[in-house]
């Protein structure tokens, strides 16, 4: 889903890196507060894992392809707010390094996959916790479930974008159809993938996964008082 | 399984998926590019100003093997990226691990 340059014109390409930027500057205080000592490193893996997964495109249909985008994956794992960094370093390298895409639309890229993925992820995986019975196993549900609405919304906010400041005439509701309708597709993808991840990722250290805070501390806390005696912090 | 394992296991996934598994991914257009195709507006996409550089569209300059060049752009990200965000993270973290929940 990579913007390339030339879609967007200049004004909505600076309107889109202007929200980028302020984005990923509130971004950069809150995430203060999803991070430790403990949960550094994890951030850093999480934005890793996420680059390596957007280079594995994955076959949807005849002739098209999808691939992870991540948001709802971080967001869940490390805190949407640390999420949004995640997804924006991978986005900002692959943009440098990999000519994947634009420069100018890095804004876009940004505020599309960083910002809308990991914030609606977040918002859907909340709202699924609320809905699926309350324990450890339905992080993993409820993450998936996240992942997959995440990547059509993510199309649809790029499709008024689009109608706002694209280059080109087109068909407004041809464009939103075939977005929308390949992007459930691929979020079918996407939700699996994040499922599985997540659903790893709570099977060996649950206290790692942001999204599984509370329900792990409940699940100890009646068998014993501390939870930090199994190994130091450092 | 160990904290130090466990990041030691994710490192090594994202290494290989990013390697030797992205080898084998669908080289189909993705959904924006394909639709773009469809509604008339994948012409307007333009070269990346960073299209010459040494590991652009995920190849490395220089080699010539598919698969060695793919894999090498692939850990190359993986390790930029890593040390980008992790380098971030420990800068804005707090100091001392946390009990509270939010």
């Amino acid at each position: 889903m990579h913007v390339p340059d030339g879609f967007l014109d200049a004004p909505t390409s600076i309107a889109t890196g202007a929200v980028a930027v302020a984005g990923v500057a509130v971004a950069l205080r809150r995430a203060r507060t999803e991070l430790d000592d403990r949960t550094a490193p994890m951030a850093g893996l999480v934005a890793a894992f996420i680059f390596a997964g957007q280079m594995v495109n994955f076959p949807v249909g005849t002739g098209t392809s999808g691939h992870l985008l991540g948001g709802a994956l971080a967001a869940v794992l490390v805190g949407p707010w640390t999420g949004a960094l995640c997804v924006s370093v991978v986005l900002m390298v692959q943009a440098l390094l990999m000519a994947d895409g634009g420069i100018t639309a890095l804004g876009t890229n940004v505020m599309l996959m960083a910002l809308a993925g990991c914030f609606v992820g977040y918002l859907v995986f909340r709202a699924a916790l609320v809905v699926l019975p309350r324990r450890l196993g339905s992080v993993a549900p409820a993450a998936g479930i996240a992942g997959l609405v995440s990547v059509p919304l993510v199309a649809a906010v790029f499709t008024l974008l689009f109608l706002v400041g694209g280059t080109a005439p087109v068909d407004a509701g041809a464009v939103l159809t075939a977005m929308l309708g390949w992007h459930t597709l691929i979020g079918i993808g996407e939700g699996l993938v994040t499922a599985l991840v997540v659903g790893a990722v709570v099977a060996s250290r649950p206290d790692l996964v942001h999204g599984a805070r509370g329900l792990v501390i409940s699940r100890l806390a009646g068998a014993r008082t501390s939870t930090t005696a199994e190994e130091p912090a450092a | 399984m160990r904290r130090r394992a466990f990041f030691v296991t994710a490192f090594l996934a994202a290494l290989l998926i990013a390697g030797f598994g992205s080898y084998y991914a669908s080289a189909h257009p993705d959904g924006l590019q394909y639709v773009a195709e469809k509604t008339g507006f994948q012409d307007q996409a333009e070269d990346s100003k960073t299209a010459d550089g040494p590991l652009a569209n995920y190849e490395t300059k220089g080699v010539e093997d598919e698969r060695l060049g793919g894999g090498l752009a692939g850990v190359a990200g993986v390790l930029v990226v890593l040390v980008v965000m992790g380098g971030l993270a420990y800068a804005v973290r707090r100091g001392r691990p946390s009990r509270d929940e939010h």
